[in-house]
């Protein structure tokens, strides 16, 4: 049977969770067009077997293995031309790709040189049993667009946090090496430095958010909203303009641009709910909104809302919080 | 250094939603008596040229792919701006082409125009939100690529650049020619024109060349777009409890609802 080759990376903390989410999305669309779960997976060594047997118990067969001190975080140069050599190797009709910080550069220049058709930052893709189909985030989400690759071999890049994490579903596998001959002095780009940003809870894989946006007036807003989400036990985002302005790094930010999430609670404060705010956020099963202007947008998004000034309220659940945590 | 800054003219994005629609015959937003802007995050790109020329010299160019008749204003205010000439591709539907027409157009363009270093673009068109330009025209120059960046200086024969990312950000090391894309940041604020810009800009060239002009090969266009079978707005469902009372009571009310969730 022809394959779909998932591209899943392990550069720090095992296996990547987005690699994960696409094995998820990935399922129904090989067992929809009759395609053989394959996947390369790739890193500078560590925990690359014990995510090779992560991803057979969760229904990938073949797995091609790409150890090489090159294949880090966000080192695109290096981690292309052998996400090349397995896709000629395996010869795959789907590349599925997450659309993270290398594979929003990895999807496009894998398309172009396998002569592929691209589908860009889905948002949920599947089949109809003859073409990929996927749905897109388009016009500031304001709109879905639905599109339809048939012509193979199609590569498609898939937001990170736009699914949940797949049941397990093993089966049976096996693990083939690839020899990777890698010259760091070939590289036309080279990453010098990670600097992290927010390391204890993770935005993006945080069970509760509390978002800032322009109407908490400052960083010190965020100081009183970081209470909040401290006592919850959850992370800190912001909307565009804290980001933009400097309150916060901007990779806090949440929406269209920034990061999407789907923590099991988002509390938006001081947040409009413009729609590329929005966009980030849909998937949160609850939604609460904090704002003192009952005509915000974000109300007509948010399943409980608050009406009046932060200052007031926030400072008043997080001491109902610590309340009853403390209990 | 020779900078190309590739700027995409888009119906405001932050137009209120009432003003949204879409053209069921072309599936594309409906235009037409909608202000039109540069897409927001090519201004930025436009931003971080300039502040290249400024720093060092050489030259900043605006490519556009749009009807000429339509994308005057974006090229005046890309003018104003600073950059020295601009270069408008001629074609009715250039903003809403596929990414991986654009792509191609665009390289070739680039190359058309003979020398350039550096070859900026936005992260994202603030409408389409494709992210494939960068990449792609990055793939057909054969040059350096990094996206979501937010500053570059010179450093050796190369740049050192910035990158917005999953884990933090990135220092990344770069060669030339390179193709950036540009993420918004504190450093580059796009500049607002002065008056005397504004009026400088009316004697900048700018060439208007037509699609047929622009020799795509077929090493630019390798790759196959989706075909878009619908775009649909989607309605939104969910009902919001607003909760009654004083802070106190509003909040107390909340903690009910979390625990009954069992989110508390
Ligand atoms: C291409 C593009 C991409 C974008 N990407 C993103 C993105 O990724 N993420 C994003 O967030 N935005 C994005 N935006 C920006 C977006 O369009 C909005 O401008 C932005 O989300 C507004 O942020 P805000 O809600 O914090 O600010 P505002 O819209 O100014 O809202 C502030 C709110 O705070 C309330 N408020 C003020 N004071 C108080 C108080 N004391 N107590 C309680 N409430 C108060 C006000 O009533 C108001 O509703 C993007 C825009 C474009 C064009
Ligand atoms: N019609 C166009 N003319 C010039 N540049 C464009 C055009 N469309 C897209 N671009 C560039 O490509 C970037 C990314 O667009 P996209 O791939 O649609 O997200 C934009 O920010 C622009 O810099």
């Amino acid at each position: 049977m022809p394959a779909l080759l998932i591209v899943a990376t392990v550069f720090d903390a095992g296996l990547a969770r987005s690699s994960l989410e696409l094995v998820g999305a990935a399922r129904p669309i090989a067992a929809g067009l009759r395609l053989d779960l394959t996947a390369v997976v790739l890193g500078p060594g560590p925990g690359l077997a014990e995510a090779a047997e992560v991803l057979h118990r969760h229904g990938v067969g073949k797995i091609w293995r790409a150890a090489h001190s090159l294949l880090t975080s966000g080192q695109t140069d290096a981690l292309l031309p052998v996400v090349e050599q397995a896709a000629r190797t395996a010869a795959p009709q789907v590349v599925m790709v997450s659309a993270d910080t290398v594979g929003r550069e990895l999807a496009p220049r894998l398309a172009y040189r396998l002569g592929a058709s691209l589908i860009s930052e889905a948002v949920e893709v599947g089949t109809d049993g003859h073409a990929v189909v996927a749905k897109r985030q388009v016009y500031g989400g304001r709109a879905v667009a639905e599109e339809a690759a048939a012509s193979w071999p199609v590569v498609v890049s898939v937001k990170p946090r736009t699914t949940d994490v797949p049941e397990p579903w093993p089966v049976a596998g096996s693990v083939e090496d690839l020899v990777v001959s890698l010259d760091e002095a070939s590289l036309a780009t080279r990453v010098r430095e990670v600097r992290r940003e927010q390391a204890d809870v993770g935005l993006e894989d945080a069970q509760v958010v509390v978002g800032g946006g322009r109407g908490l007036g400052g960083a010190d807003g965020f100081k009183t909203i970081g209470e909040l989400a401290a006592a919850l036990g959850g992370a800190v985002g912001a909307s565009r303009p804290p980001a933009d302005s400097g309150w916060v790094p901007i990779n806090w930010q949440i929406g269209q641009t920034g990061k999407t999430i789907r923590p099991a609670l988002y509390i938006a404060v001081g947040i409009s709910g413009a729609t590329q705010h929005v966009a980030g956020v849909t998937g949160s099963r609850t939604i609460v909104a904090i704002n003192r202007d009952p005509e915000a947008p974000i109300f007509s998004l948010a399943h409980f809302g608050l009406v009046g000034d932060y200052r007031e309220i926030v400072p008043l659940l997080t001491a109902k919080v610590r309340e009853l945590k403390g209990a | 250094m020779d900078v190309v800054v590739c700027i995409k003219q888009v119906v405001d994005p932050e137009l209120p939603v009432r003003d949204f629609a879409i053209d069921p015959s072309t599936r594309r937003q409906v235009r037409e008596g909608r202000p039109l802007v540069i897409s927001t995050y090519d201004e930025h790109a436009l931003e971080v040229g300039l502040q290249l020329k400024d720093r060092h010299g050489g030259t900043v160019k605006a490519l556009t792919i749009g009807p000429r008749a339509a994308v005057g204003d974006a090229v005046r205010l890309a003018l104003a701006m600073g950059a020295d000439e601009a270069v408008v591709v001629d074609d009715p539907r250039g903003p809403d082409l596929p990414g991986v027409e654009k792509a191609a157009v665009l390289a070739a363009a680039v190359r058309k125009l003979g020398r350039a270093d550096l070859v900026l673009t936005g992260c994202e068109s603030a409408d389409w939100v494709e992210r494939v330009v960068p990449p792609l025209v990055a793939e057909a120059l054969g040059a350096s690529c990094v996206t979501f960046v937010s500053t570059a200086e010179f450093s050796g024969n190369g740049l050192v650049v910035r990158r917005l990312a999953d884990d933090g950000f990135h220092v990344v090391d770069v060669r030339l020619p390179a193709v950036l894309s540009i993420a918004s940041d504190d450093a580059n604020r796009p500049r607002l024109p002065k008056v005397k810009d504004i009026v400088a800009a009316k004697r900048k060239p700018v060439h208007v060349w037509a699609m047929a002009d622009v020799p795509v090969t077929s090493g630019d266009r390798r790759v196959r777009a989706p075909e878009v079978q619908g775009v649909t707005i989607p309605e939104r469902t969910a009902k919001c409890e607003l909760l009654s009372g004083d802070p106190a009571e509003q909040v107390a009310t909340l903690v009910q609802r979390l625990r009954a969730l069992k989110l508390l």
